[in-house]
């Protein structure tokens, strides 16, 4: 029986091998950067080093206790969830009143410029719009102090002060992400049967009673999804943001760093790959929580959405 | 009657006007940061140094491009590094894709779900950073130029599952009449199928270039020192690192570095490719992701 199957599989393979040597490089590709990559994991409890590699000494949890005894833990997880969800609300909204303004317009030629103008910061790396953001707030050149000064106001030292931080990054995020985040909502807009909006019209709806009362409703299902999608990357942050706006800048640190960050020095500055190991094991357990509780969640209210 | 829907005309039309003037807002603050570097990218360093960043710089030059390009320049070195690895990893990448998408809308594989959820199950979980870092260097992809290329960048299961998408929307019956006309496999998938794929081809190489001309994660994990760095890691260097500053700028020249228009500049020789594609761009974005989006 077992033989008969290995048979199977081996014809399988025998009949359809052209197929299959497609699939082999990309195959190899992620065996190799993805599937190899999880028993290094396992350095989080030891103490690594390059010349033993992964059978370096068993150091057992030592690495996760040092790294939750200290004040940094829990740090970088606030600051990690506080932005996270920031982004997500304020993305959200913005998306979605371009996406419905966009519609909305009856001038498709102008709302299909504003829309190219939109999702232009979507094609620019991080560390372009670091510059964008340093020649606002540079605090010797920056355009917003000269405005400052020029209206009687004190200026700021930006990248001297934490509390201010947040609220950046949050801006630069929506300024980042919210074109293409709308063309994503527009697409739903567009999948609405137009039956719905002739018999409103026809009621006699006003342009902002369509809105509210057949575009918004009708897209909640999607935004829900959305958000649920996000939800399960919320322990997740995206480095390139943050190393490129922030980058060492110790001041900044204690609004700004989060896990990615704090792994990335604890790798690459401090040099201590089992400690940064840890902390990468406690962000996918997490991580790994989120995404089947926030997949658990849409399968019980939205069964379509569900991703496995 | 008459009045009525003459107000309510105009009430349609005042809605136009105020959602028109929130999107030229929005618009306004995506493109209004590009403008200012821009402008201040031609301004006398002097005149940085006096007003600061202006909307309008009191004096303008060109001395900022001329310190990034003159003969031997490491920006220009940088720039053949950043076209080097986009063109032969975009090419790599995309090959790689169209083959494994190709294999994985053919109905007749049976074990394609099995490899689709072996390649959908990395999007979901991943190891991280350190485990990714340490099998680079284990394969020697370490300060050499593969590095840029190969880890992270040469696939994406989100484009390959685009262009599986795209591929099972193609009529099997192409298939079996290229079959009965003696067409060879490796014919059927580039000869046949890949110039009707071309829509999705096109998305999938702009998401692949512009991944590898945008990347500086690679070069700031993999490279330790700077004779490889890409366009963005210099610019990432320039920012925050003054002595790189002073290797990059040609100070043989003038004694003054023109080291503020000197950013805004370098910032703006980067994104220049990116600018001058935007149409193109745009459209195969927009296209690409509504094909995702509606068949996904």
């Amino acid at each position: 029986m077992k033989k008969h199957r290995i048979r199977g599989i081996g014809l399988e393979f025998k009949k359809n091998k052209f197929s299959y040597l497609f699939l082999l490089p990309a195959t190899i590709y992620t065996l190799i950067f993805s599937y190899f990559t999880i028993p290094y994991m396992v350095i989080a409890f030891e103490d690594f080093k390059y010349n033993t590699g992964i059978h370096s000494q068993w150091v057992g949890l030592k690495n996760f206790s040092f790294f939750f005894s200290s004040t940094k833990a829990w740090e970088v997880t606030r600051n990690t969830l506080v932005l996270n969800i920031s982004y997500l609300v304020v993305d959200t909204v913005i998306a979605l009143v371009i996406a419905i303004l966009v519609n909305e317009i009856r001038k498709r030629k102008f709302a299909k410029l504003t829309q190219s103008a939109m999702l232009f910061p979507h094609f620019l790396s991080w560390v372009i719009i670091a510059y964008v953001l340093y020649a606002f707030l540079s605090s010797e050149y920056g355009l917003l102090n000269k405005m400052l000064t020029g209206v009687g106001m004190e200026a700021v030292n930006w990248y001297n002060n934490a509390s201010y931080w947040p609220v950046i990054l949050v801006i630069m995020h929506a300024l980042k992400t919210a074109g293409y985040n709308s063309i994503v909502y527009l697409a739903a807009i567009t999948g609405i049967d137009s039956g719905i909006y002739e018999a409103a019209v026809i009621d006699g709806a006003s342009t902002w009673k369509r809105i509210w009362y057949v575009t918004l409703p009708l897209l909640m299902p999607t935004v829900c999804i959305l958000t649920l999608m996000s939800i399960g990357r919320i322990f997740y942050g995206d480095f390139a943001m943050y190393y490129a706006i922030v980058k060492d800048n110790g001041i900044l640190l204690k609004t700004t760093d989060v896990i990615d960050t704090y792994v990335f020095r604890m790798l690459r500055t401090t040099g201590n790959p089992s400690m940064a190991m840890a902390i990468g094991v406690y962000q996918s357990v997490m991580g790994f929580l989120m995404v089947f509780g926030a997949n658990w969640f849409t399968k019980k209210f939205f069964p379509e959405g569900a991703l496995f | 009657m008459n009045a009525a829907r003459l107000g309510k005309k105009r009430g349609e039309q005042l809605s136009q006007v105020l959602m028109g003037l929130i999107l030229i807002l929005f618009a306004f603050c995506c493109l209004f940061p590009m403008y200012l570097v821009l402008i201040n990218s031609f301004a006398t360093e002097a005149s940085i140094l006096k007003n600061g960043y202006q909307l309008i710089p009191e004096q303008f030059s060109l001395e900022a491009y001329k310190s990034i390009f003159y003969a031997g320049s490491p920006t220009l070195k940088s720039y053949g590094i950043t076209i080097l690895i986009t063109v032969v990893g975009t090419a790599i990448a995309v090959v790689i894709t169209y083959m494994c998408g190709f294999s994985l809308a053919n109905e007749n594989l049976k074990y394609r779900n099995g490899f689709s959820l072996f390649f959908f199950i990395t999007t979901v979980f991943n190891s991280g950073l350190v485990p990714w870092y340490l099998i680079c260097r284990v394969l020697h992809l370490y300060n050499n130029i593969w590095a840029l290329i190969i880890p992270s960048l040469i696939f994406t299961p989100f484009n390959m599952f685009l262009t599986r998408n795209f591929i099972k929307g193609v009529p099997s019956s192409l298939m079996d009449s290229a079959r009965i006309d003696g067409a060879g496999e490796l014919t059927i998938a580039f000869r046949i199928y890949f110039p009707i794929c071309s829509p999705v081809i096109a998305t999938i190489t702009l998401f692949y270039a512009l991944g590898y001309w945008n990347n500086w994660f690679n070069a700031i994990m993999l490279l330790d020192s700077s004779e490889l760095y890409p366009l963005q890691m210099i610019l990432f260097k320039i920012q925050s690192d003054l002595s790189m500053l002073k290797d990059l700028t040609n100070v043989g020249l003038s004694n003054t570095v023109p080291t503020e228009s000197f950013k805004m500049a370098s910032a703006i020789v980067t994104i220049g490719p990116i600018v001058l594609l935007y149409p193109f761009l745009q459209r195969y974005f927009t296209e690409g992701l509504i094909i995702g989006a509606v068949k996904g």
